[in-house]
């Protein structure tokens, strides 16, 4: 199926009635949670993966991409409000946002986030529609020493990119690999790390891991304080939210800066959104007349790092629809989805699930534009979510997180499960351990160790065969090398150090 | 090496897991006919994890303000015991003790609001999950 008619099937499909509701409850739901501090969308597509075994697949998919790509959109109206940003990729919008909103132009504020990030967002889309079809027809040729060769270099890629330590990344990949390996193994059938609990023999469900680790870990954490923070004046009136013709003309070079930083950083495992936007951001004060100015209330430096976290959905998707590999925490738990729907996200996805991929591009197309709908004139209605009292909030969530892992293995084993879960997330964020690592070890953890064996099966137990081919030789060469990186930059600061 | 440093108790967290992992790994099979056996995987990440962590015993020097995290330690605990009255009182009940905890002790609610709270989430989940979407409650 070539592009155009891959997307006219797309259409056709996502325009269905029920894929257009599922479509808007899931940008309703992404903007709703990316407004809300201290709850991102791993967590919320985490907690609600379980409800969607009710759903069609293309539906489900539908939806929580839209959560995905709407918590973008939303994230921004913290930090340009409150000066909290609603998820990390909207760090940069507080420096500038705020600042605008300080001086009376949050409308203006608002209005050019939205309209980046619909831009960038569709321009991420655009290059997933492109570049993922040719990505898949050549990955065709991987076999089990490529995919383990490729999957190294994504957790390496992650690790490297993840925290401030990357020892401390590391240890949580680990942490994530071992948890992989509870349960029966399946090549031995040898029970493994089940403390002779039978509850472990089929393993521990990413779910309860995820939900755990992510939206425990963050209500736990958020419950450290009663934080009162004061809420900007919220514009009304879809003109007091237009941005001007000059902040337009201003913003140029930042649609397009954001839209091609983001999507080209969110191919990259373990860019992430975070990344894509201060990267952007970075080039747009470099490149900018007014370099001065920045942090003191730009409209470019509002677009740009907006523009960059959207466009990076896109990227994002393209790694884990043609290669199986997710870049970041809620890329594995789409993954994960995937996977529990009963697909095999890789080379062979999009020729054997043609429906389910251009619906999902095509619902990202419908999806931006609701956003820029829901973004501009609703913008006060949505800034209401933040007077939902803590205390009725976080009850709920720990109920849906119950909920939801119960549903998935109709065992209250498992529920205690997500207990520790919780806290172990909690304790990472307190010990500075990124919990990125730990998921996507999880996720790949079981196809890591199967390629593995596979390829050693394959050489008679030659480690030689991840080296003898080529393009497994290439990406376990640029692993290490990733991995290597922190130890380059260490002896170049301490050799400026001696020559200083 | 720093004593006080959460890195160094955290490093020796892990530095025993990697050596349970390690330690249990060798009891499986680690090469057959077949090629790998169970415990190859797992030995060999057991061991890197034993060596990271001896890095971060040795090395973690960062600092972690526990400001508040007696809060965040009652609010698990909670629901911990939520978990545990699961069984005894079936989840709408305990849910609803949860919340009703939270809203009190945690954010110093009058009893009555928190009741309130606790009767309208428990059965608004009842609502939802059963009626609307028939998804059964643990």
């Amino acid at each position: 199926m070539d592009v155009l008619a891959g997307l006219m099937h797309g259409f056709a499909l996502a325009l269905q009635p029920a894929n257009l509701l599922w479509c808007f409850v899931g940008c309703a739901l992404g903007t709703i949670v990316g407004i809300m501090p201290g709850l991102g969308p791993p967590a919320t597509i985490a907690m609600l993966l379980p409800l969607t075994f009710l759903m069609n697949p293309a539906s489900a998919m539908i939806m929580l991409a839209g959560i995905y790509y709407g918590a973008k959109y939303g994230g921004s109206t913290t930090s340009i409000l409150l000066n909290v940003p609603g998820e990390s990729a909207s760090i940069v919008t507080c420096l500038d946002g705020y600042q605008m909103a300080k001086k009376g132009r949050a409308g203006a504020a608002l209005g050019i986030a939205a309209i980046a990030s619909f831009v960038a967002g569709t321009v991420g889309v655009l290059g997933l529609m492109f570049i993922a079809p040719p990505l898949a027809r050549f990955a065709l040729a991987f076999s089990s020493p490529e995919y383990f060769a490729l999957m190294s270099l994504g957790l390496a890629m992650v690790v490297l990119l993840a925290g401030h330590s990357i020892v401390k990344a590391l240890l949580a990949m680990l942490v994530g690999l071992w948890i992989s390996s509870i349960g029966t193994d399946l090549f031995s059938s040898t029970s493994r790390f089940t403390f002779g609990r039978m509850e472990l023999l089929s393993g521990i469900d990413f779910v309860v891991v995820a939900i755990g680790v992510f939206a425990l870990g963050e209500v736990l954490g958020n419950l450290e304080a009663i934080e009162k923070s004061q809420l900007l004046p919220v514009p009304k009136g879809l003109r007091n939210l237009l941005p001007t013709v000059q902040d337009l003309k201003d913003s140029r070079f930042a649609f397009a800066n954001g839209s091609i930083v983001g999507f080209l950083v969110g191919v990259l495992p373990g860019g992430g959104s975070t990344i894509a936007s201060f990267i952007s951001y970075g080039i747009e004060k470099a490149v900018s007349k007014r370099p001065e100015q920045f942090g003191h209330g730009v409209v470019e430096g509002v677009a740009a790092p907006e523009g960059a976290n959207n466009s990076e959905t896109g990227g994002a998707l393209v790694p884990l629809l043609t290669l199986g590999i997710p870049g970041s925490g809620t890329t594995a738990i789409l993954l994960a989805a995937l996977v529990l729907w009963g697909f095999k996200p890789g080379p062979l996805f999009i020729s054997e699930n043609p429906s389910l991929f251009w619906s999902l591009v095509a619902s990202m197309y419908i999806g931006n534009l609701m956003l820029l709908v829901l973004n501009l004139p609703l913008v006060p209605l949505f800034a209401q979510v933040l007077r939902t009292p803590a205390y009725v909030l976080y009850p709920v969530i720990f109920g849906v997180s119950m909920v939801g892992v119960y549903s998935v293995s109709g065992s209250v084993f498992d529920i205690g499960l997500l207990a520790g879960f919780g806290l172990l997330g909690y304790g990472m964020r307190k010990l500075d351990f990124p919990s990125a690592p730990l998921i996507l070890g999880l996720v790949l953890g079981g196809a890591l160790e199967r390629a593995l064996r596979q390829s050693l099966m394959m050489s008679e137990g030659s480690l030689s065969i991840l080296v003898a081919r080529p393009i497994s030789a290439v990406m376990l060469s640029l692993a290490v090398l990733v991995l290597l990186m922190p130890v380059f930059s260490r002896i170049n600061a301490w050799r400026q150090k001696l020559l200083s | 090496m720093r004593v006080k440093s959460p890195d160094f108790w955290s490093g020796l967290a892990l530095a025993a897991l990697g050596g349970y992992i390690v330690y249990t790994a060798r009891g499986w099979e680690y090469l057959g006919q077949d090629g790998p056996g169970p415990g190859f995987f797992p030995l060999w990440y057991g061991i890197v994890m034993l060596v990271l962590s001896a890095i971060l015993v040795l090395t973690g020097k960062s600092e972690a303000s526990w400001k508040g995290a007696g809060r965040a330690f009652a609010a698990w605990a909670a629901f911990a015991v939520s978990v545990a009255l699961i069984k005894l009182l079936g989840f709408l009940i305990a849910f609803a003790a949860l919340t009703f905890f939270i809203v009190t002790v945690m954010y110093r609610r009058p009893p009555v609001t928190a009741a309130l709270v606790a009767a309208g989430v428990a059965a608004g989940f009842y609502v939802v999950f059963p009626l609307a979407l028939g998804v059964a409650l643990p």
